[in-house]
């Protein structure tokens, strides 16, 4: 006799698995995303991704494998990108929070969103808050980051559909137009 | 209720005016329904276009695009057929209530229905010929004398007429003109042009929505919970263990199908993890380390595909024999987005918004499952994730439609990595068998192929759910494939796998459809259980095939010091196939670089070829890989790939060279690194830690891409090319560096240090 429990843990023969204690702690919390305000109730344990995407209605960040292995469900904390299917809503306080809508739109898209289109950087497009959000990330922050440190820094990010030399393509594109050499 | 009419009068903003009008079914006229009923009568050309007042045009495709490219391939192939601007159409894409039934986008089947001589294009030109006719009786002209631009018909005298007047809103009531004149390629406008996604801006600003966006009102949210291992049952499920979760709906248990449906994500993924659940052991899996040994034991399904009769004397006399065994392993579809699908089930009526490749087959699934008439069930199209194939999608909306009857509100389910991972349809594990003999100038006489694939499963199809996990914990059986031995061939053979080498002649059935020259044959396939689901896999076994096919030529072209591209070229009749090889190693600067490859302290670099005829006659591709072998620590760096594409008249170059790239580097990363891995009770690949793929820090390489369109030749598929050929000539190049033949798929480094020291022994001896 096996039991089943969820994520990684499977569970080992006859093993038994002690409940969880009730968690269900709705709390208020104000959110700044995409440059507006947001009061939302949820349980603050919440990843911030189901928040986005199931309160807010934002369709940019995704789930992809809710463990922070793939960059599908990446925004953007101030400067920094983050993971937010493994990222607490409780523990987000006040910092700012940009995904991929909060960068331009389809009339006006962002330089960086104008480069994947230029490059036509893509084929089904749901990796592109990873890949767009992390290049733009390191760009902000080192604005002559070389080809190899754009590489690097998206070690962690995954697209199955391999667009990859298209991609690093229109991130190379938008470094060299903001930052000519 | 909203009508089909109304349906395309308003479209636009599909999804939403659907959901918020009640999800209305509707029945127009029953066309050629037979086997499945579709209420859209493909025969009719108002089942595919609809021309409106405001001079618009809605057009119903059974394709979908599922990151390809098809739905800016297909509006421009409107476009200009019925020649009107690109942003004038406005596709719809694989609707039960809407489009024809297509079957399912699949097998790079999207670009020779679409395009060549049938159903939309047929359609499309059936339009703007009835269009002009129209006009004639308008103008009191002849037709021909009449011209159609930018959707308006121009007599000779500058008179002009809109489309819109003409037929605005008015059905064409009229049958598909089969013989439709087409718009040939040197009169072509917006097909051929390299014509950005029209999905793009949606998608870099993040506002496109996928499946996994779709939010209907009402919505709750659910889980499945697996089996802990293959073949477990249910015994039983304690719904206490779950008592304690704010937020819970319901826990759905059927047969051994157990789901949880919760006010939220948060909580239904928390009560999945929570609930407790027995079940019963299953069987014990074949250990890894011997499964090729033992899929070759197993009772088995055969099929001869050519058998020339004469290979058993033929090798016997050959001046040479040459025998290898090849194997692959079970890959992963590997979507980056977990499989995700909506249902909202009612008493009456059901709608499932699904990422399926096949809407109506899923319908007929989902009805079977449900218990209720085709009829009421309403599957529509959205996009998910890049599916590759047959991922989680078909499973994940037969799940989501029982959890929304289970509760009678809409659901919405996405899987967990886990649950995606664990339980897909696996691309097949293979292993391929060659003995060649070869006559006194190093030709190749005779060549005795015989393959053994593992199988369980597959697409369901239109009444075998059972052919996904889904369907199965729901009581389902997969499609049985009882042991049989061979019948002698009797059909011509039609290649659809590749799994005759393109150098056999292929005579069976009174021809010879092979491309090659190759006369003493016989190509033997052995179809067995695989103890885990499969299912087609971007270019199922095409790419297994391909690789053994490829490598087993180059070594055969080795063992006589004949130069790879040459030795093809001297057993390969077809004319197309032909020609991308010569493409190619033009391109490559092949003849400038024949012989061994060469080394620099520990790197060895060397180039190796491949080529394919898709399918037998569905795309031509041939590729020239350049590789780094690093010697001491057994890493594989391709550094560049040219190749020659031949996949007829090309509708969008830029989609094209886009599909072409993105199927190298997925080729490369299936050919270096993805393998399925199990231990004696699971398969334990069940996220990106177990299961590797090339990441976006991969140093890509350089690639040249090469199109070559014959006169007077019909598109073919293309998606699937240039993937197909990557692992032989990456397998080749790392032999021409080196010397070491790498015959188990993917080359990791353990193995190809295995293979150099192998290598090395061999010479030693």
């Amino acid at each position: 006799m096996v039991e089943q429990s969820w994520g990684q843990d499977l569970c080992e023969s006859g093993m038994a698995r002690p409940y969880a204690p009730p968690v269900w702690l709705a709390m208020k919390q104000v959110l700044l995303v995409n440059g507006k305000e947001y009061t939302v109730y949820v349980d603050p344990a919440t990843p911030l991704l189901f928040v986005l995407a199931d309160e807010l209605h934002l369709n940019g960040p995704r789930f992809g494998c809710g463990m922070a292995q793939c960059g599908a469900c990446t925004v953007m904390m101030g400067t920094q990108v983050i993971r937010s299917c493994a990222k607490p809503v409780g523990s987000v306080g006040n910092a700012a929070i940009t995904t991929l809508e909060g960068l331009g739109t389809p009339e006006s898209p962002h330089p960086i969103q104008q480069a994947f289109l230029d490059e036509g950087a893509m084929q089904c497009g749901y990796c592109l808050s990873g890949v767009i959000l992390t290049a733009k990330a390191l760009l902000d922050a080192r604005p002559d980051a070389s080809d190899a440190e754009i590489r690097d820094a998206l070690g962690g990010v995954l697209c199955r559909c391999f667009a990859h030399a298209r991609m690093l393509r229109a991130i190379q594109r938008y470094r060299d137009a903001r930052h000519p050499s | 209720m909203i009508s089909r009419r109304e349906f395309l009068h308003g479209a636009g903003a599909l999804i939403v005016s659907f959901r918020s009008a009640g999800h209305g079914l509707l029945q127009e006229t029953h066309g050629r329904a037979g086997t499945h009923a579709s209420s859209m009568d493909p025969d009719q050309l108002d089942s595919w276009i609809a021309v409106h007042a405001d001079g618009t045009v809605t057009a119903c495709t059974g394709k979908c695009d599922l990151g390809q490219g098809i739905f800016t391939a297909q509006t421009q192939l409107v476009a200009e057929e019925l020649c009107v601007s690109l942003a004038a159409v406005k596709l719809v894409q694989c609707d039960t209530a809407v489009t024809p039934d297509q079957g399912s986008t699949a097998g790079s089947q999207s670009t020779p229905t679409n395009f060549n001589v049938q159903d939309l294009a047929l359609a499309a030109a059936t339009a703007r010929e009835a269009l002009l006719s129209m006009a004639a009786e308008h103008f009191g002209e002849n037709a021909s004398r009449l011209s159609a631009k930018d959707g308006a018909v121009t007599a000779p005298d500058g008179r002009r007429v809109a489309y819109a007047e003409l037929i605005g809103s008015k059905k064409f009531n009229l049958p598909v003109d089969q013989h439709a004149r087409r718009r040939s390629r040197n009169e072509w406008t917006v097909l051929g042009k390299a014509v950005p996604g029209l999905d793009h801006p949606a998608l870099v600003t993040g506002t496109f929505e996928f499946v996994q966006n779709v939010r209907v009102q009402g919505m709750l949210h659910g889980r499945v919970v697996r089996p802990p291992e293959m073949g477990a049952k249910l015994i039983a499920v304690d719904e206490g263990s779950v008592r304690d979760i704010a937020g819970l709906a319901k826990v759905v248990v059927r047969e051994d199908f157990v789901g949880v449906i919760a006010e939220t994500q948060f909580a239904a993924i928390q009560a999945a993890r929570q609930l407790v659940c027995r079940w019963s052991p299953g069987p014990l899996l074949p250990p890894q380390e011997t499964f090729f040994e033992h899929l070759q034991q197993l009772p088995s399904r055969d099929e001869l595909l050519v058998d020339s009769g004469d290979v058993s004397t033929s090798l016997a006399k050959a001046d040479r024999v040459l025998r290898a065994r090849y194997t692959w392993p079970y890959q992963m579809h590997g979507s980056l987005g977990s499989s995700c699908a909506v249902a909202d089930v009612r008493a009456d009526q059901a709608t499932v918004w699904s990422p399926t490749q096949s809407v109506y087959p899923t319908r007929s699934c989902i009805a079977m499952l449900l218990n209720r008439p085709p009829e009421s069930v309403r599957v529509i199209f959205v996009r998910g994730s890049g599916c590759y194939g047959l991922n989680g999608a078909d499973a994940v909306s037969f799940d989501a439609a029982v959890l929304s009857q289970g509760v009678g509100r809409p659901v919405r389910l996405q899987y967990t990595r886990q649950d995606e991972m664990m339980w897909e349809n696996f691309g097949n594990a293979c292993v391929i068998e060659h003995r060649a003999g070869l006559g006194q100038d190093g030709s190749i006489v005779a060549w005795d192929r015989e393959n053994w694939v593992a199988n369980r499963g597959s697409r369901p199809g239109y009444d075998r759910p059972g052919n996904v996990i889904s369907g199965m914990l729901l009581g389902y059986e997969p499609e049985s494939q009882e042991p049989a031995p061979a019948k002698p061939p009797t059909r011509k053979l039609r290649n659809g796998s590749n799994t005759v080498p393109e150098y056999f002649a292929g005579c069976a059935g009174g021809a010879c459809n092979g491309s090659g020259s190759v006369q003493s044959e016989r190509v033997l396939t052995h179809s067995v259980a695989s103890p885990f689901y499969t299912g087609p896999l971007r270019s199922p076994l095409r790419i297994q095939n391909t690789f053994a096919n490829e490598c087993f030529m180059d070594e055969l072209a080795a063992a006589i010091h004949a130069d790879p591209v040459e030795y093809r070229l001297r057993h390969l009749r077809n004319e197309r196939l032909r020609g991308v090889v010569m493409a190619a190693a033009k391109a490559a600067q092949w003849e400038s670089s024949a012989g061994r490859g060469a080394a620099t302290g520990s790197e060895a670099t060397g180039r190796g070829f491949a080529c394919v005829a898709y399918e037998g006659d569905n795309g031509y591709a041939a590729l020239v890989a350049d590789v780094v072998v690093h010697r001491i620590t057994g890493v594989v760096r391709p550094v560049k790939f040219t190749i020659a594409v031949d996949c007829g008249p090309i509708s969008n170059p830029d989609g094209l060279r886009n599909q072409v790239e993105g199927g190298l580097l997925q080729g490369t990363s299936r050919a270096l690194v993805e393998e399925v891995t199990w231990d004696a009770k699971r398969v334990t690949s069940v996220d990106w830690e177990g299961y590797t793929s090339l990441r976006l820090d991969y140093e890509v390489p350089a690639i040249e891409t090469v199109f070559v369109v014959p006169d007077n030749v019909k598109a073919t598929g293309a998606g699937e090319t240039s993937i197909t050929v990557t692992p032989a000539a990456l397998g080749n190049a790392i032999f021409n560096a080196t010397g070491a033949r790498l015959r188990q798929a993917p080359f990791t480094p353990a193995r190809v240090l295995a293979a150099l020291e192998a290598g090395q022994e061999a010479r030693s001896a």
